[in-house]
């Protein structure tokens, strides 16, 4: 019996990270878990906690970085949960949350990652909402205090060959994704909750086989849960959060399917979301597979922009296998940003099953 | 060669068997034999070895180091989650053994999540939809169909049990939670697996975890591999031997065969077949004996391995702990190995025949068959060889250990087997001189022409014998010892287990009015002179005092053992540390004087024992549910009935002296049940040896005895003298076997015992031992010896005739 | 033990060795069927080098153009008398089943065919060995006493037999006797005496 093929049992256990075949379960299968509900007001500091009614829930940072010298640099801090029942104890061993996390680094010729796992109920994994903090093992995301929110934040992980320390301090406010926060997946209606923090300044160190650098820069986290979170036809997923140098942020996404679903958020420098759908924005993908470089349009805002991977290399071996890493903006405006891409066939670098 | 031609020439050397259907037979059956016994103890060893293997791979227990208690200590899952959260990746395990009425069972408790963290750790769950199942109480459990099936009626609380064809044998897998629970473990863990990897900076585990040690992977009590190593090469070292007897009978049905087709060889050969051709057809011949003979073999021994298994696996449950399965598997390995075996021992027995096929001349000299001869030249170089071997016995001694051991037996057992035939002419040579009257003499000169040609078969029965008095008189002397020794050990009428340590103490407290004492018996895991050992705590009580089965004690050893001024170590302690009365015993809480020590059978490991206040102040959290109880005999099993319906004890939790004495000796019984049933298989093996060596002789003396015959001895009386020849020769092998057999049980007692398991154990000789394997000798000879015998007294005067006829 | 022996033979002839028991008769038969070696001296038999030559091609020379007699007969026990009659033709590659049937015809074995050696008189032994020798069709036949095992009457009768396949095959024969009659019989007959030809 061989880890490997363990851990494709586990994951498949995990709803969220599933294999496709396993997407097709989902649709019927939601029994006894909480919906996304349009209806429902985002409160904070609540909603920075962990929803355990519902199946899955991602605390996903993301950090465009530069060195003294110049050089771009990124790195991930991922916290997934995954409830394998709708209710169940707390704590102890029964308690039916399992987590798992990814943190990565990636500079233009390497790429660092690791991955954890925890059971819930027993303080090894877990999320609390105010103060707050989430955690697995000695990897962290935490506010300093109660008051501050999710503004201030220590960012730490650590793997066989690599460490990242980041103190992120945002400049802006929070964002809510599609209708208030109700963000629509797909044209059947699957839909989750969704809120960004996308107005980070970083500063920090990373710990790379070569030695330690300092570094400053920008960075985006996602919040985001669900039960339901892919229609069956949907393949996997690209999704990228891009910091424009004039200020403006933009979230650009598809669902890959037939058709795929294509939506975003456009957001001005104060802020104001403007919500986009497959009408106002077009997502090209480059040749390579999986496609580290895009063109992406969005005309109502005057905007034609390239999208090219500072590492095309930036392969999340992990056991859900995706592309993850900092990409450079061209065009008709500059930038940076990160580019998430799940479900491309195995044997190119990414598996068959989607992630993120 | 053509290929035409070769299958003309190998169809002429078969057809010789096509007319001596017996001597096929038993040239197939001795290869048959060997194979079968070889490749019947391979499959047990590679079944056993094949559960080692699952267990560590299923369990991770093999290749990762662990992280365990350290002695008096407890590892809880807080610590478990502090070691994570300091970023050690570590997975918990909580196992231990769980009595379910009369069936024994393993559970393991595992972190199927934090386990997928640990890159090369097997373990974890079946189906995908069964990981909720699996940690949600009551829980799933996992277990292969062995043990699923002895779990069936046990009450787990609800638990549902998965066939799991890769589980361990007798193992029941489980969360982590569930374990604890079934466990009555409360929160503790049992160990925390390391991952190999571990992520840069770490604080040092001696900071983050002082309390617990780290246990590299295969040292430690949780290897059974290593712990069981000595028992299997035991086993092996038994096949090995078999394995030989049985190439006595090859090489003499070999040989015979090679002696009778001497003449169609020169046809052939004279026909225009060249020397190279007959060699290498000759060889083909052989080795297609060898494959039908070894794949036979296999399927026997398979049968074998699979009666024997179950056996094998409750002694190494019983004796090491270690889990196996008691069914069979097919195993490539084993099957190669049998074949090879079979090959090569073909080779071996054929070699010499070959060979003197290579140097036959092509013209017939008309000599009488060299290779029944006992040249005076041959024995001479055996005596040699023979005090070659013997001059190895003690610098194997010397070199020490078990292999060494075996190898020194092996040594002594060869010379011995060589020396037969030299002791036995010399024996003839002063009969020679006393023989009376002339067919007396003849007798005599005809038997010390003829041991040449037995010699081989003699020597086969001789190491038969040799092991069956060498291994009854070990096995013999092992249980009326131990008998003694249970006798003194369980001592106390009533052994009480209780779930928790507040039932114990109300246990203990309830006894306290109805039974004579209540001795509480606590125990430890813990190092020993670098060794994982027990320690237990005990008071101090007559019990003790009157019967404990002391070898060797300081004055006043009870007293200060009380006082906690002293330890008492096992006998395996002793021996393997070198440790005497006095020396100073590290233990947790700093080192005690040695002031006895004990004998300790049936159990590998060290041993300490300390008096229970020196013990609870060592070892503050060993859990305290055990107790011995005395009482009068006659009141034992009233008390065990009323306290198991005062505390609602399942059945198990009280243990009276007949039952513990039973179980213990049913263990040893079956421990030696395999040695038993390979011992008659190799008497048997012995047999047939003698059998086809005298039908080799029967076939090539003719031209003696028609002398004889013309001479007026009537045919059933040759007949007759051939047959008290055979009994004599097999009696004069038995007696000369008897010390050879004595020498081996001493080796086995005081060389390999006490490698082997760290124990030495007086010799007691069986005078009735010896007298049955005396008959034994003589049945065996008589069956071999009857068949030429009754062929003699039957033969056809035309026959003894003939013999005049073809001398020129 | 022979010296300057010189002895050439044609096809279809048959030639007798006779001597005392010792000249080296037996031996110098021997030689020639490759089966003993000579100690010095050059020994051509069809063309082949018999001193130098190694075992493989002496045993060659045999199983192709040499059929032997024995006074043994040396018939392989546990083949039948149809299996031994065909065995040298086999092994030489040169089975002719009607040949075979022929000569066991002519050697009057029809009959017994399916018996086994131990089976049959000497007689009709020794048959079968004159059989075997001459079903591969071979240019050279050496017999060594082939009747010396016989009484006289079958010892005679088997004599002719053989004499007159050989003549009839057109084989040459050399024959090692001491029996006169039976040399007389040839159509030369040499002399071995003191390991020289007379």
């Amino acid at each position: 019996m061989s880890a490997r093929w363990l851990a494709v049992l586990l994951l498949a256990a995990l709803p969220a990270f599933g294999q496709q075949s396993g997407f097709a379960g989902l649709g019927a299968d939601v029994e006894g878990f909480a919906l996304p509900d349009a209806a429902y007001d985002l409160t904070f500091p609540r909603d920075h906690g962990a929803h355990e009614d519902f199946r899955i829930e991602w605390w996903y940072l993301t950090a465009n970085l530069r060195d003294a010298e110049g050089r771009d640099y990124g790195a991930q801090w991922t916290l997934f949960r995954s409830a394998l029942a709708p209710d169940g104890p707390e704590s102890g061993w029964s308690a039916p949350q399992v987590w798992m996390a990814h943190a990565a680094v990636t500079t233009p010729d390497g790429h660092h990652f690791a991955e954890r796992f925890g059971r819930g109920g027993i303080g090894q994994a877990g999320v609390t909402a105010a103060p707050f903090s989430a955690w697995i093992d000695d990897w962290e995301m935490t506010a300093p205090n109660a008051a501050s929110g999710i503004d201030r934040l220590h960012v730490a992980a650590r793997g066989s060959d690599f460490a990242l320390s980041l103190e992120a301090e945002a400049q802006g406010p929070l964002v809510l994704h599609g209708a208030d926060g109700f963000s629509i997946k797909s044209e059947a209606g699957q839909a989750s909750h969704y809120y960004s923090q996308p107005f980070y300044e970083v500063s920090g160190r990373l710990t790379l086989p070569q030695g330690e650098v300092e570094v400053t820069g920008q960075a985006w986290l996602d919040r985001e849960w669900s039960s339901q979170p892919l229609d069956r036809s949907q393949q996997g997923w690209d999704w990228m959060a891009l910091h424009l140098d004039d200020g403006r942020r933009l979230m650009a996404a598809q669902v890959r399917g037939q058709p795929s679903f294509v939506f975003g958020s456009l957001i001005a420098p104060d802020g104001n979301v403007q919500p986009l759908t497959g009408d106002d924005l077009r997502l090209t993908p480059g040749r390579a597979i999986p496609p580290t470089t895009w063109r992406v349009e969005l005309p109502a805002a005057g905007l034609d922009l390239d999208i090219e991977a500072v590492n095309p290399d930036a392969n999340m071996a992990t056991s859900v296998p995706y592309w993850e890493g900092p990409v450079r903006i061209g065009g008709s405006a500059t930038g940076r940003g990160y580019l998430e891409l799940t479900g491309y066939p195995p044997g190119q670098g990414v598996s068959g099953r989607s992630g993120g | 060669m053509s290929l035409r031609r070769a299958a003309l020439v190998l169809g002429a050397l078969l057809s010789h068997w096509r007319k001596r259907p017996l001597q096929l037979a038993m040239l197939l059956a001795g290869l048959m034999l060997a194979t079968a016994l070889w490749s019947g103890v391979q499959a047990i060893n590679a079944e056993a070895r094949a559960s080692y293997a699952t267990a560590a791979s299923r369990l991770g227990t093999g290749a990762l180091a662990r992280l365990q208690p350290a002695p008096g200590s407890v590892l809880t899952t807080g610590d478990h989650v502090r070691l994570r959260r300091a970023g050690w990746l570590v997975s918990p395990v909580a196992e231990g053994q769980l009595r379910l009425g009369g069936a024994r069972v393993s559970v393991m408790g595992i972190e199927p999540v934090t386990r997928l963290g640990l890159a090369s750790a097997g373990g974890g769950v079946g189906e995908t939809e069964e990981l909720l199942r699996f940690i949600t109480p009551p829980g799933l459990g996992y277990a292969n169909a062995e043990t699923a099936a002895a779990l069936e009626s046990a009450d787990l609380g609800g638990l549902t049990i998965r066939l799991d064809p890769d589980a361990p044998a007798n193992t029941l897998i489980v969360d982590i939670g569930i374990a604890q629970s079934l466990l009555r473990l409360e929160d503790r863990l049992t160990a925390l697996i390391l991952a190999e990897d571990q992520p840069v900076g770490l604080p040092p585990l001696t900071e983050a975890a002082p309390h617990l040690v780290r246990v590299e992977p295969g040292q430690g009590s949780t290897d059974p591999s290593a712990l069981t190593r000595s028992f299997h090469l035991n086993l092996t070292a038994f096949a090995l031997l078999s394995f030989i007897v049985g190439l006595f009978i090859t090489q003499s049905a070999v040989g015979l065969a090679f002696e009778q087709r001497r003449p169609m060889l020169r046809t052939l050969r004279a026909l225009g077949v060249a020397r190279a051709e007959v060699m290498a057809l000759m060889a083909a011949e052989l080795a297609i004996a060898a494959l039908v003979a070894g794949a036979a073999g296999i399927v026997l021994g398979w049968a074998m391995a699979a009666a024997l298994m179950p056996g094998v696996a409750a002694t190494l449950s019983g004796l090491y702990g270690a889990e196996v399965s008691g069914a069979l598997a097919l195993r490539p390995g084993w099957v190669a190995s049998g074949l090879a075996m079979a090959l090569a021992g073909t080779a071996l027995a054929g070699a010499r025949g070959l060979a003197q096929t290579a140097r036959m001349p092509l013209l017939a000299a008309g000599q009488a068959a060299p290779w029944a001869e006992a040249t005076a030249r041959g024995l001479r170089r055996q005596a040699l060889a023979a005090a070659v071997l013997i001059a190895g016995v003690p610098l194997c001694l010397a070199v020490g250990g078990l292999v060494a051991g075996f190898a020194a037996l092996a040594c002594g057992l060869l010379a011995a087997a060589l020396l037969l035939p030299v002791a036995l002419d010399a024996a003839l040579r002063l009969a020679a001189k006393l023989a009376r009257g002339v067919l007396t003499g003849w007798f005599v000169a005809d038997t010390r022409q003829q041991l040449g040609g037995l010699s081989l078969a003699l020597m086969a029965l001789m190491l038969a014998l040799a092991a069956n008095i060498g291994v009854g008189t070990m096995v013999g002397s092992f249980r009326a010892t131990f008998t003694g020794w249970l006798d003194q050990r369980l001592a106390a009428e009533l052994y009480v287990t209780a779930r928790t340590e507040p039932e114990a103490a109300a246990i203990r407290v309830w006894l306290g009015e109805r039974a004579d004492a209540v001795l509480p018996i606590w125990n430890a895991e813990a190092p020993l002179a670098d060794q994982p050992g027990r320690v237990y705590g005990f008071i101090d009580h007559a019990t003790y005092r009157e019967s404990w089965p002391m070898l060797s004690a300081e004055p006043g050893v009870w007293e200060r053992v009380a006082q906690g001024e002293a330890a008492l170590v096992n006998e395996q302690l002793a021996r393997r540390a070198e440790l005497r009365l006095g020396d100073p015993l590290d233990l947790p809480g700093g080192p005690l004087p040695i002031a006895g020590i004990y004998s300790d059978y049936g159990n590998p490991n060290p041993q300490a024992m300390i008096g229970l206040d020196a013990f609870t102040a060592r070892f503050p959290g060993a859990p305290r549910l055990y107790q011995a109880v005395r009482v009068p005999p006659e009141d034992a099993a009233g008390l065990a009935e009323a306290m198991r319906d005062e505390f609602d004890l399942p059945a198990s939790a009280v243990v009276d002296q007949d039952r513990a004495k039973r179980v213990s000796l049913q263990i040893f019984d079956r421990t030696f049940a395999v040695t038993a049933a390979l011992n008659v298989l190799t008497l048997a093996v012995a047999g047939i040896a003698l059998l086809t060596g005298l039908l080799t002789l029967a076939s090539i003396r003719l031209p003696q005895l028609a002398p004889v015959w013309a001479a007026g001895i009537p045919r059933a009386r040759l007949a007759r003298l051939d047959l008290a020849r055979t009994l004599i020769l097999a009696l004069a092998t038995a007696v000369y076997a008897v010390p050879v057999g004595l020498g081996l049980a001493w080796m086995l007692l005081t060389v390999i015992n006490v490698e082997a398991f760290g124990w030495r154990l007086p010799m007691l000789v069986s005078p009735d031992l010896l007298a049955r394997l005396g008959v034994a000798a003589l049945l065996t000879a008589l069956a071999a010896g009857s068949l030429p015998a009754l062929r003699l007294a039957r033969i056809t005067p035309g026959k003894l005739l003939r013999v005049f006829a073809d001398e020129r | 033990m022979l010296r300057g022996v010189d002895l050439t033979v044609r096809r279809g002839e048959s030639v007798a060795i006779t001597g005392e028991s010792g000249s080296g008769k037996s031996t110098l038969l021997h030689l020639i069927g490759g089966l003993d070696a000579a100690d010095e001296g050059a020994l051509t038999v069809l063309g082949t080098d018999l001193r130098t030559a190694p075992d493989r091609a002496r045993a060659a020379l045999r199983r192709d153009h040499v059929g032997m007699i024995f006074q043994q007969f040396n018939l392989i026990p546990s083949l039948t008398v149809a299996a031994n009659l065909a065995f040298q033709a086999r092994l030489a590659g040169r089975h002719d089943p009607a040949r075979v049937r022929a000569l066991a015809e002519e050697l009057g074995l029809s009959p017994l065919m399916d018996r086994y050696p131990e089976q049959l008189s000497g007689g009709q032994q020794q048959r079968v060995a004159i059989g075997r020798a001459l079903a591969g069709d071979p240019p050279l036949v050496l017999a060594d006493e082939p009747t010396g095992n016989l009484d006289e009457a079958t010892g005679d009768a088997v004599a002719q037999a053989m004499l007159a396949l050989v003549r009839r095959r057109g084989s040459a024969l050399v024959l090692v006797t001491h029996s006169l009659p039976l040399a007389g019989l040839c159509d030369r007959r040499v002399h071995l005496r003191a390991g020289r030809l007379t």
